[in-house]
């Protein structure tokens, strides 16, 4: 039986890179646990020698290496809350603190 | 002629002259008028560019030019599918904003074969529900009891053609995304084949599991729209090479000697008493067309909940990772001396609704060291199990039935409090992702009582064989009145 704690919820959130609340950290300990509770029953199916399918059609697909035409610039910027068009770039808070 | 015509009957009305276009545009934009205050199914809709699609349309026909298979034909879109220049926000506040600059493959295609698209339609956000309440913009109303879920998470593409206000809408199926709202609304939605159709433009939810496919209020309809939509696209590296056949020709009304597999054991337990009655008449009456029915086996099926669950939130946890702030759409305030890492926490955390955000979480915990053997790992072991139950099911049996929802329509609000309540109800979709098999939901009865609620039956075939699929659901469909029945909306 996995139990889940508000410290597990904290370290996931902080992984997956989400600011959550406290009412939302108490929510999700409750409800994760329930459902992971739930999924445990797969761990009772013998999968011995048993292959993992990550993806139905698992056959390599390859295609030469070659540049092709893409978005430009001005488009692939256009979306941004904030960028610097005539530069190219998207604009971000600081990186180190 | 109106826009509550077929697909079919759309185009040859326009390609005979007796009707224009724009006329079918118009009539499609004020039925959504009409309904939408009630139904809140699209999103936004797109008028004068549908007229002037509509418009190209007309003149090309004046020309004399061949038109294409769904020439004129009004269409709505899931929002999770890109069109140039068109807002496409997946129903969630983080991409609010959004203007894709490019089209998603299917559009380009639906495009090409005459279609005119009239609007965006409201979903679950990214896809993630199932009954279309986790949308940021709202609810969508079922058209048969507006105090009643469409299904989800394509509810507003289910609803806008049991409304009527298209005769085809294209969604996205993860996990029952189409073929449970269709069951709910009482019209045909179709999963194809995981490959069949390019995933190109289609926002990623669970990509070893989405496919795009129609909602239609006919076999003939959903045969004509699958044969425009599929084929291999160099942009989505897993779609199939495998040949496209026209599917509408599949469709003989005869299944004498076709054998149908019956998972009896499977769908033995939790089904609501009214989708019971209507699975068992329906198999009455593919027996009496002349199909043999047989018993078949899946004995992992049972594990197909949690198998979902723990693969497409793994794979949802990554797909997701890319709503940063950065590129497009929601970005959170910061004051000046917070950081890059901040901004992305916290503009995730205000642009996400609660299921994303449980979804994300139980994904990363399931591959993160320590659990990723015990929950993530297995999964995938067991999905392989349950992938050859199908195999050999298929072998004894050219396709399967069983119902495509345990339970009819039920109340908004009625399951929002307890996630794994919600989960549960999709029981006999789900598997069919994980195995990558095509299924098709198709009405086949009403519960009885006040409430007149529609209930669908789902046909899976073998992979890339929707052609014995729709021959099976066709054949039903004109053994029955169910595709004339209409929402008293």
């Amino acid at each position: 039986m996995s139990t889940l704690t508000v410290e597990d919820v904290e370290r996931i959130a902080r992984l997956a890179n989400l600011e959550l609340t406290q009412d939302e950290k108490q929510l999700f300990t409750k409800q994760l646990a329930n459902i992971l509770a739930y999924a445990e029953q797969v761990q009772a199916v013998d999968t011995t020698g048993v292959e993992a399918t990550a993806h139905v059609n698992a056959q390599g697909v390859e295609r030469a290496d070659e540049p092709t035409p893409c978005l430009d610039v001005s488009e692939a910027v256009a979306n941004a809350p904030d960028a610097a068009p005539e530069a190219g770039l998207f604009r971000v808070p600081r990186v180190i603190g | 002629m109106t826009a509550f015509s077929t697909a079919r009957e759309i185009r040859d009305a326009i390609v005979t002259g007796k009707a224009s276009a724009v006329e079918f545009a118009r009539a499609a934009l004020a039925r959504i008028d009409q309904t939408n205050p009630t139904l809140n199914a699209f999103n936004h809709v797109v008028a004068e560019r549908a007229i002037a699609q509509a418009t190209l349309i007309d003149q090309r026909r004046a020309a004399g030019a061949t038109l294409g298979p769904l020439a004129g034909v009004p269409v709505a879109l899931k929002d999770n599918l890109c069109v140039k220049g068109v807002r496409t926000t997946a129903s969630s506040k983080i991409l609010d904003t959004f203007h894709p600059p490019y089209s998603a493959t299917v559009v380009d295609k639906l495009e090409s074969a005459g279609a005119v698209i009239v609007g965006k339609t409201n979903c679950d956000e990214f896809a993630m529900g199932s009954s279309n309440e986790n949308s940021a913009y709202g609810p969508v109303r079922n058209p048969w009891a507006p105090d009643r879920t469409p299904g989800g998470s394509s509810g507003g593409s289910a609803a806008a053609v049991a409304a009527q206000c298209v005769p085809l809408a294209l969604g996205s199926d993860t996990g029952g995304s189409i073929r449970q709202p269709a069951s709910f609304c009482g019209v045909v939605g179709l999963k194809p084949t995981y490959g069949r159709v390019s995933r190109y433009g289609l926002l990623a939810f669970a990509s070893s599991l989405d496919q795009i496919g129609p909602f239609t209020r006919t076999v003939g309809d959903a045969a004509l729209a699958l044969s425009a939509l599929s084929g291999h696209d160099p942009m989505d590296s897993t779609s199939s090479p495998e040949a496209v056949p026209d599917f509408t020709s599949a469709l003989t009304g005869n299944v004498r000697g076709v054998r149908i597999g019956v998972p009896r054991a499977f769908v033995a337990e939790g089904v609501d008493d009214a989708v019971r009655r209507a699975f068992a008449d329906a198999l009455s009456v593919l027996r009496d067309a002349g199909a043999t029915l047989v018993d078949v086996d899946l004995p992992h099926a049972r594990y197909a909940i949690p198998v979902y669950y723990l693969i497409c939130t793994a794979e949802a946890s990554s797909n997701l990772a890319r709503y940063d702030g950065v590129k497009y759409g929601h970005r959170a305030a910061t004051s000046r001396d917070e950081t890059l890492t901040t901004m992305y926490s916290r503009t995730r955390d205000e642009g996400f609704g609660a299921e994303v955000k449980r979804r994300i979480m139980l994904g990363t915990y399931v591959l993160s060291a320590g659990y990723y053997d015990a929950f993530y790992l297995k999964a995938l072991q067991v999905r392989t199990l349950l992938r050859q139950d199908y195999a050999r099911a298929l072998e004894q049996a050219e396709v399967i039935v069983m119902p495509t929802s345990p339970i009819p329509p039920f109340k908004l609000g009625e399951k929002t409090d307890d996630p794994l309540q919600m989960y549960l109800a999709d029981i006999f979709t789900v598997s069919v992702n994980l195995a990558g098999l095509p299924g098709v939901s198709v009405p086949c009865g009403f519960t009885e009582g006040a409430a007149r609620l529609p209930i669908g039956v789902q046909v899976i075939g073998r992979m890339f064989d929707e052609a014995t699929m729709l021959r099976v659901a066709d054949a039903y469909e004109r053994a029955t009145p169910w595709a004339g029945c209409i929402a008293p909306l």
